[in-house]
């Protein structure tokens, strides 16, 4: 069997007709079991698949990509990259799609000009028997075309946070472990930040800077001088502000400050699975990507206490087939990895993989986002700005720090940004005049919002459906997942804080806002497959391999014992280059 | 842009406060074809070319073409049309009958014969009480016909190419970020 590459269409469809029915699996003899069999599959081409297949590639693997969405090919498959507001037929704001798609339909990012790169809600059904957001995007390159693009460094404190403050389990690594591999990644991906020197938010390896525009300088000053313990800095994001020659070399370019980030970036500007890691590694000859393929299950052998490939199901002909190998990365994104694991049952683990102590599943997390804040600030009216930057001003938590102070656990990271609104007080409601006002700007906006940490608790939980199956033959899951007293507590610091420092700062018509939204359209999903030292009390091991078989990794949101306060994206990048030359160290060594 | 600072960029699109780009947001939710029908859309050419009149009344030509230029009475169509749910769709189309009727009452003519003085002074009352009207207005109350109106003239000129370019400016590609610029009285707003 031919090997299978992205950008070979026709080549892609021959393979289709070549695909085995489930019967013909029994017949695979020693030829044809070798042409399904790679050195490692990697499930998931998103954010952390992209980061694993370019690691194992470039040290020679060869790797396999399962993607269960339909390919999207870098530049070529973004289709309203370049489109004028006015091109869009209803101007980007509104598409009947959303209203048949309630869940998707709340997701911020979700609207003409990106709806597709997401998943209808009848295309992909599950069960909630409390309410859950789940947004997804199916296909090569998953969310990292559509991510907020935030990338914040852990610090000390929150790998410290379980161990010291009693929840979940202590995690098996620290940032010491972790830092090196966040330079590496931040090298290649691309961050652009400051070196602030804040210990709740450590520097890495930064691009130049966005630049704060006036008004947020000022409300930085302002809460900086009237609080010792918090620190306001510059939003640190994966964007290109200057190309170094790696990034050149990727075929990159700097960004220009368009922010239409979310159509996929004809620049290249942001870091992208499509832009970035899938295209290096497939310069190394080692990568195949298989799109349309829906992992159904991983298969476990008894007698070598291994795994040995996955069940695959066409996404299109709904055919079953198997690909082996070597090692297995699992980085379908945090539900669907959940969802694959416990579908993996077998005589030695009936309940999922790994799973005797029945922990897969459980302590599922997510960032607690319901608190925003508006206000107005006086002055500025000789004050502009040009461009349209992708971040904002981020506050690291300061809340707990460096002990337990608060009626409640953990913190929050705050957002905020300021701009003109459009449109200064009209004369009239009506005519020329009123045209005249709306096309001048107006006063200025500040926009204040929360990045509360959700301590997992054993409750919060998905499981499988005994009943209803999804198109693809695979179980529905089930989602039991919500805001705990300890996300209400924070919540309400939050709104209290907010308007506290926004007041100090000299802000007016301060209004604070709880959106009430459910879990899951945080779309920061972690949890249940947990990293911890013990296998009693964890699934994973400190190099994010199973505890129990060896040969499988997870290093998507699944593997997070805790949540941090940081966007996650850069975490789970280091997490998964650090595992996959482990991976291969271990390989060569042959221990695994 | 950050996530969430999409709705205040609609917001700020619509001139109006955050608050207030989110009630537009709930209030426009798409509808289907069947009841768009059922409630005479999409509208005939008479009836966008007086849509095309009261939008160009809203926002007039001036030293930049106005809203019949940047073809809104046909953007309306589009949006009552394809987004608005059957509620809104009915409030939308017996609007215009409405302001047929005020024109006939007020000045004993029809709105497309009336001068554009008189349909200033109309439009400004019936904006009036749109906002009277909003002010007691519950959530669940429905909404007022000239408010949509004049949303939807506001975000179908401001987003055309004549309003985003003309009206407004619009750079598609800025090529960097400036976070202080002076600003002079006068100079126009950013489009996006």
């Amino acid at each position: 069997m031919a090997a299978q590459h992205t950008n070979n269409k026709k080549e892609k469809n021959n393979n289709r007709n070549l695909i085995f029915m489930p019967q013909d699996k029994l017949n695979l003899n020693g030829d044809a079991r070798k042409a399904m069999t790679y050195d490692a599959i990697v499930v998931g081409s998103g954010i952390s698949g992209g980061w694993a297949a370019k690691e194992l590639c470039e040290k020679g693997l060869k790797t396999l990509v399962l993607e269960r969405g339909r390919d999207v090919q870098h530049l070529k498959d973004y289709p309203t990259a370049t489109l004028d507001p006015w091109q869009l037929t209803h101007r980007g704001n509104i598409d009947p799609i959303k209203r048949e798609n309630p869940v998707v339909g709340r997701c911020y990012a979700f609207d003409e000009a990106t709806q597709h790169f997401f998943v209808k809600d009848h295309e992909h059904p599950y069960i909630q028997e409390k309410p859950y957001d789940w947004i997804r995007g199916y296909q090569v390159g998953g969310k990292s075309l559509i991510w907020a693009r935030q990338t914040q460094r852990w610090s000390k404190y929150d790998f410290e946070g379980p161990g010291r403050d009693g929840f979940a389990v202590d995690w098996p690594i620290r940032y010491d472990d972790l830092a090196p591999w966040y330079s590496h990644v931040e090298k290649f991906a691309g961050i652009s930040g400051n070196k602030d020197g804040v210990d709740t938010l450590p520097d890495g390896e930064f691009l130049p800077a966005w630049e704060m525009n006036c008004v947020e300088k000022d409300i930085q000053k302002r809460i900086m001088a009237a609080y010792k313990d918090r620190f306001v800095v510059q939003g640190r994001c994966a964007h290109l502000t200057k190309p170094n020659p790696i990034h050149l070399e990727q075929g990159r370019q700097q960004c220009q400050a368009r922010s239409l980030c979310y159509r996929g970036c004809p620049f290249g500007a942001y870091f992208s699975s499509n832009s970035t890691t899938l295209p290096w590694a497939m310069k190394t000859g080692n990568l195949t990507i298989r799109p349309d393929s829906v992992v159904h299950s991983i298969i476990y052998d008894e007698k070598m206490g291994k795994a040995t490939g996955v069940r695959v199901v066409d996404s299109h002909t709904k055919q079953m087939t198997e690909y082996y190998a070597r090692i297995i990365f699992l980085n379908a994104a945090c539900l669907n990895t959940n969802l694959i694991l416990l579908n993996s049952t077998s005589s030695r683990f009936p309940n999922g993989l790994g799973n005797d102590h029945g922990l897969l599943g459980k302590y599922m997390a997510f960032h607690n986002y319901r608190g925003t804040l508006t206000a107005t600030i006086d002055g500025y009216e000789d004050k502009y700005y040009y461009g349209r930057r992708p971040t904002a001003v981020m506050m690291p938590n300061f809340r707990n720090v460096h002990k337990q102070e608060m009626d409640f656990l953990r913190g929050y990271m705050v957002h905020y940004s300021a701009g003109r609104g459009k449109g200064v007080a009209p004369e009239e409601s009506i005519g020329a005049s009123y045209k005249a006002s709306l096309t001048e700007p107006g006063g200025w906006n500040i926009f204040m919002m929360m990045q509360g940490e959700h301590v997992p608790e054993e409750k919060d939980q998905v499981r499988l459906s005994t009943d209803k199956k999804d198109q693809w033959g695979i179980p529905q899951m089930v989602f039991n997942i919500e805001h705990s007293e300890n996300d209400l507590k924070i919540l309400k610091d939050f709104l209290e804080q907010g308007t506290e420092m926004l007041t100090q700062s000299g802000c007016k018509n301060i209004e604070t806002h709880d959106s009430k939204q459910s879990p899951g359209l945080d779309i920061h999903e972690m949890g249940g497959v947990r990293m911890g030292r013990d296998p009693k009390t964890s699934m994973l091991n400190g190099w994010n391999q199973f505890h129990q078989v060896s040969n499988v990794m997870v290093t998507d949101g699944a593997c997070m014992t805790s949540t941090g306060t940081q966007n996650p994206s850069i975490t789970y990048m280091a997490l998964t280059a650090r595992a996959a030359n482990r991976a291969v160290e271990e390989l060569k060594k042959g221990n695994i | 842009m950050n996530r969430r600072e999409a709705l205040s960029r609609v917001a700020l699109l619509m001139g109006t406060s955050v608050v207030g780009g989110a009630a537009f947001l709930e209030g426009c939710n798409p509808g289907d074809r069947k009841s768009a029908a059922a409630a005479g859309l999409p509208f005939s050419p008479e009836n966008i070319s007086f849509l095309d009149e009261v939008a160009e009344t809203i926002i007039p030509t001036t030293n930049t073409p106005g809203a019949k230029a940047a073809k809104v009475g046909a953007f309306m169509n589009t949006m009552v049309t394809d987004c608005y749910d059957e509620k809104n769709q009915k409030i939308f189309t017996e609007g215009l009958a409405k302001i047929e009727e005020s024109t006939q009452k007020k000045f004993n003519t029809s709105f497309a014969k009336a001068t554009p003085d008189q349909r200033k002074e109309l439009l400004t009352a019936i904006d009036k009480d749109a906002k009277e009207y909003n002010k007691s207005k519950k959530e669940t109350d429905p909404a007022h016909y000239f408010s949509l109106m004049k949303q939807l003239t506001l975000l179908g000129y401001f987003s055309s190419e004549i309003g985003a370019t003309q009206a407004l400016r619009y750079v598609a590609v800025p090529g960097r970020y400036e976070g202080c610029i002076p600003y002079k009285k006068g100079d126009k707003a950013w489009a996006t």
